[in-house]
């Protein structure tokens, strides 16, 4: 399932911090947004997901099309939209009056789903799918906030993944986390790309360079390259992305 | 030196400060133990549960009033939790943001009317409304089989009071949970959000259950101040000694009690009946506190580890 970006803008209220992007996202691969803080990666990220239109005062136009549907038509409602299309965020941010396997659940039982055995068998294959399943099997019933800041992390993705969405995105997923945590999300994103496209957000070059198939160098809302990750780190063609993973600036 | 003096100083004022709330109920128990000893001797506990009230014949008994407390205070919080939630749900969730401002300061303007005038307005507007429309409404449907919804309603009674004590701590509930809802990060709403979850699928999976420890907090305050609230209750209870067999009954505070008797109490033990009963007014607002606390532990304990 790709993603084609068209003319894509965005607002917040008088702040323009998406300028006429285009971009092709490719199915089943993993797709880094970098840049430095304010550029808007974060942003476009979000309104992949109609998650932009959330805050008050925001405002999309454009067209974003997933699977030939543009998810900013007029008959498209944003809650499938965002069914479809999961996020994981920069803090972990698992419900704290829930059980580990009630957050799992929350999404299958937010759509309606009722059937326990169903239910059980989902969270056990999501927790698996994220790597948590070894670490928490005998205390599902335990709340999540006795889980570290990574477990967290990885809950939230078994979370995400638990609704069966095409397209994962991930805002900054490991920039509250320690090294190790990260190295294990990163794995993680590895090994879900078989099955999920996935776009992530990230402040750390190296962790774009591990993890991505493209990068998409983002600089004052606007997308400056656009390329295969190889391509990006060895050989930019704009200087400013050259500046920017160089750290000369950002 | 000096500085370690100051600090000294500073200390041991600290620490008066301090102790002058356990000195003050200490010594207000103490005092309202001491004017209460007429009808504790004759009596005992049995002054609790005796519902027998004639002053004429020098019998005391605080079980009506005590009845008459927690029942209009109950009926109170079962009107007013519903709708106070609600306004603060609107307010922090949905009004937009030229609403927001002006009608929580509203809100919080309605708290500081004085209760004598929600008393009036009980009186001449409340309480006949309650008698021409809305008790033939029970009394009518419910009223013929269950006797809690039946019997002639004179307008003052239980569920007049309770009306307008839900009236009066609605603001108070609806503002403590704005803050409270307010609080809750945006992160939680975004969880809800990405997982496909409605706007009220949001906030009852998010918000709501993360705040709802303070909720209940804040009913529990509303609660409090419904127990404790005298002049507007006095004058649309109807004041009648008697337990109440339905909610159109006439019935009596504790704090009404008090108000409304003092000035006629001529025996030793009339007086010594109406402290005591401001005694156990006392332990049963301590009593509605303590449980509050332990609710709100119990509820909050998966809460207070965030972040």
């Amino acid at each position: 399932m790709g993603i084609e970006v068209n003319n894509l803008n965005a607002w917040y209220g008088d702040l323009h911090a998406i300028k006429d992007i285009n971009l092709n996202i490719p199915k089943n691969q993993v797709t880094a947004l970098i840049g430095p803080s304010g550029c808007g990666k974060s942003t476009f990220l979000r309104c992949l997901n109609r998650m932009h239109e959330v805050i008050e005062g925001a405002r999309v136009k454009g067209e974003i099309l997933v699977d030939g549907e543009d998810i900013y038509g007029s008959n498209v409602d944003p809650v499938t939209i965002r069914y479809r299309i999961g996020m994981v965020f920069q803090k972990p941010n698992p419900f704290p009056t829930m059980s580990i396997f009630d957050n799992v659940a929350a999404g299958l039982k937010l759509n309606g789903m009722r059937n326990k055995k169903k239910i059980r068998e989902i969270v056990e294959q999501s927790l698996e799918a994220a790597g948590l399943w070894d670490e928490v099997s005998d205390r599902l019933d335990k709340n999540a906030m006795g889980l570290s800041g990574g477990q967290q992390q990885r809950l939230c993705i078994a979370r995400t993944l638990a609704v069966n969405p095409e397209i994962v995105l991930m805002d900054e997923p490991t920039s509250a986390l320690d090294p190790i945590s990260t190295h294990k999300i990163e794995e993680l994103v590895h090994r879900l790309k078989e099955n999920y496209t996935i776009v992530i957000v990230t402040h750390n070059m190296q962790q774009a360079a591990r993890v991505s198939d493209n990068t998409a160098f983002f600089l004052n809302g606007e997308v400056i390259e656009y390329n295969t990750t190889k391509h990006i780190f060895s050989n930019p063609s704009d200087q400013r992305t050259e500046d920017y993973i160089t750290g000369r600036f950002g | 030196m000096n500085i370690r003096f100051g600090d000294r100083l500073f200390k041991i004022v600290a620490y008066i400060f301090g102790a002058l709330i356990f000195i003050l109920f200490l010594l207000m128990i103490a005092k309202l133990y001491q004017g209460s000893s007429a009808t504790i001797n004759q009596y005992g506990l049995s002054f609790i549960f005796n519902s027998e009230w004639s002053p004429y014949n020098d019998e005391f008994g605080a079980w009506p009033f005590i009845i008459g407390t927690v029942i209009s205070s109950l009926l109170a919080l079962l009107i007013a939790a519903p709708v106070s939630i609600g306004i603060a749900i609107y307010l922090v969730e949905i009004a937009p943001r030229w609403i927001r401002t002006p009608v929580s300061f509203l809100v919080e303007l309605l708290a500081a009317i004085p209760s004598i005038v929600y008393g009036l307005w009980g009186i001449f507007v409340l309480a006949p409304f309650v008698r021409n429309h809305i008790a033939p409404i029970f009394t009518e449907t419910l009223g013929t089989k269950i006797p809690l919804f039946a019997g002639p309603s004179y307008g003052v009674g239980l569920l007049t009071a309770g009306i307008v004590l839900a009236i009066m701590i609605t603001p108070t509930i609806a503002s403590i949970s704005r803050e409270v809802i307010s609080t809750v990060p945006n992160s939680q709403r975004e969880a809800a959000y990405a997982l496909g979850a409605t706007k009220w699928e949001m906030i009852s999976t998010s918000v709501l259950t993360y705040a709802r420890s303070g909720i209940l907090g804040a009913m529990i305050i509303g609660l409090g101040r419904a127990i404790g609230e005298t002049m507007a209750v006095t004058m649309v209870i109807g004041n009648s000694p008697e337990i109440p067999k339905s909610i159109f009954d006439p019935a009596y505070t504790m704090a009404s009690v008090i108000a409304n008797e003092f000035t006629e109490a001529t025996s030793n033990l009339y007086v010594s009946a109406l402290i005591e009963i401001g005694l156990l007014l006392f332990f049963v607002t301590i009593f509605v506190n303590v449980i509050a606390r332990l609710l709100v532990w119990s509820v909050s304990r998966g809460t207070q580890e965030v972040k």
